[in-house]
C-alpha cells in the first residue's frame, strides 16, 4: 500500500514538473484514398471532429491532407488530391471556419496556451490520458 | 508567359515560415472575368506577376469584411514601395446590392488600389466553387439579407498559384510577412 502511495506520488510529481516534449508540432487529419468512393456509396465518414483541440508549443500546427482521388472540402481549405493545408497557430484563441462537412456548418479550432505551470502540465496529461482512454479514440485517416 | 521559371519549388519559401495556412503542392488559382470596380474587365490573370490577396464578401458586411480591409489596407502602408507589387481583389457574395459604382466608393474608403469584382450570381458562384468558398444568404433581422461566408483571404503568389490561407482576425504584420515571403521568390511561372 505504501509502495502504491509512493509511485502515485512519484508519477504526479513527474506529469506536474516534467516538461511537456513534442516530436512533432502537426497535428494530422487524413482524408484516405476511396473516401469519396464510400461516400457514393453511402457511408457516412467522418474525418475531422468538429472541435479540435490544439497546444502552443505542443501541437499547435494543423495539417490536413487528401489523399482521395477526388477534391474534397477539408476544414476550411477546397484541397486538391495529394494536397495538403498546413495552417500554425501562434496564440491562443478560438477559431470558428465554414465547413460544410459538419451539420453546424463551422469548424472550431480551439488553440489552448503552453502548460506552463505544473498545474496545468498535470491538467494537460490528465486529458491526454482521458483522450486515449477505450472509446474516446479520435479518427487519424479513417472514417467513424 | 510574361515571367521565367526560375528553378520550381527550389525557390519557393519554406511553408513552415508562413504564418497563414499554405498549400503542399500549390495548385493554379482559378482564372476569372467578372466587372470590376475600376470599370473594367477583372481578370485574376492581369495581376501576373503581383502578389494577389483575394477576398470574398459584401459591401453591407458589418464587421467581418471591412475589419478584413481595414487590416489589409494597413499591411498595405507597412509595405511600403513593396506594396506596388500587391493587389487587393475584394469579389462580392452580393451581386444584388454590390454593383461596380458601390464597390469603387466602398473600397476605396480602405485603400484606392484594391479592386473588385462582380457579375451575376452564377458567375460569382462559379468563382466561390473553384476556391471552396461559401456563401449562405440569410434574411436580416431588420430587413434585408447578410451572407454568411467564408472568412478567410487567399494569398496568390506572382506565378498565380494558390499558396495560401489567411484566417480572419490575423493581424496586418502577419499579412506583411507572408507577403514578403512570397514577393522574395524567383519562380514565378505557370505556363
Amino acid at each position: 500500500m505504501l509502495l502504491f502511495a509512493a509511485s502515485a506520488l512519484c508519477a504526479t510529481a513527474w506529469a506536474a514538473l516534467a516538461p511537456i516534449e513534442s516530436t512533432s508540432r502537426d497535428e494530422i487529419f487524413e482524408i484516405p484514398k476511396g473516401t469519396w468512393a464510400r461516400r457514393m456509396a453511402g457511408d457516412k465518414v467522418e474525418i475531422l471532429p468538429s472541435e479540435i483541440r490544439l497546444t502552443l508549443g505542443v501541437k499547435d500546427v494543423l495539417v490536413l491532407k487528401n489523399s482521395d482521388d477526388v477534391p474534397q472540402m477539408f476544414g476550411p481549405a477546397l484541397m486538391m488530391p495529394g494536397q495538403s493545408f498546413r495552417l500554425p497557430f501562434e496564440t491562443p484563441s478560438v477559431n470558428q471556419f465554414a465547413c460544410t462537412a459538419h451539420a453546424s456548418g463551422q469548424l472550431t479550432v480551439v488553440v489552448e496556451p503552453h502548460p506552463d505551470s505544473p498545474w496545468a502540465r498535470l491538467r494537460w496529461r490528465a486529458n491526454g490520458l482521458l483522450a486515449m482512454a477505450p472509446g474516446r479514440e479520435r479518427a487519424h485517416g479513417q472514417g467513424h | 508567359m510574361p515571367f521565367i521559371a526560375a528553378g520550381g519549388a527550389a525557390t519557393a519559401a519554406d511553408v513552415s515560415t508562413f504564418k497563414a495556412g499554405t498549400f503542399s503542392p500549390p495548385r493554379p488559382a482559378p482564372d476569372f472575368a467578372l466587372r470590376g470596380s475600376d470599370g473594367g474587365e477583372l481578370k485574376l490573370s492581369r495581376y501576373r506577376g503581383k502578389v494577389v490577396v483575394l477576398g470574398f464578401g459584401f459591401t453591407h458586411c458589418p464587421e467581418i469584411c471591412p475589419t478584413t480591409l481595414a487590416t489589409l489596407a494597413d499591411a498595405r502602408r507597412k509595405l511600403g514601395p513593396a506594396a506596388d507589387d500587391v493587389q487587393v481583389v475584394f469579389v462580392t457574395v452580393d451581386p444584388e446590392r454590390d454593383d461596380a459604382a458601390r464597390m469603387r466608393t466602398w473600397l476605396g474608403s480602405f485603400d484606392p488600389t484594391f479592386v473588385g469584382g462582380t457579375g451575376t450570381e452564377a458567375q460569382l458562384a462559379t468563382v466561390r466553387q473553384g476556391y471552396g468558398v461559401t456563401s449562405e444568404k440569410k434574411p436580416a433581422f431588420f430587413g434585408g439579407a447578410w451572407f454568411a461566408h467564408s472568412s478567410f483571404t487567399m494569398l496568390i503568389d506572382r506565378g498565380g498559384r494558390l499558396r495560401a490561407l489567411m484566417p480572419y482576425g490575423r493581424a496586418a504584420d502577419d499579412y506583411v510577412h507572408d507577403v514578403k515571403l512570397l514577393l522574395g521568390e524567383r519562380s514565378v511561372a505557370l505556363e
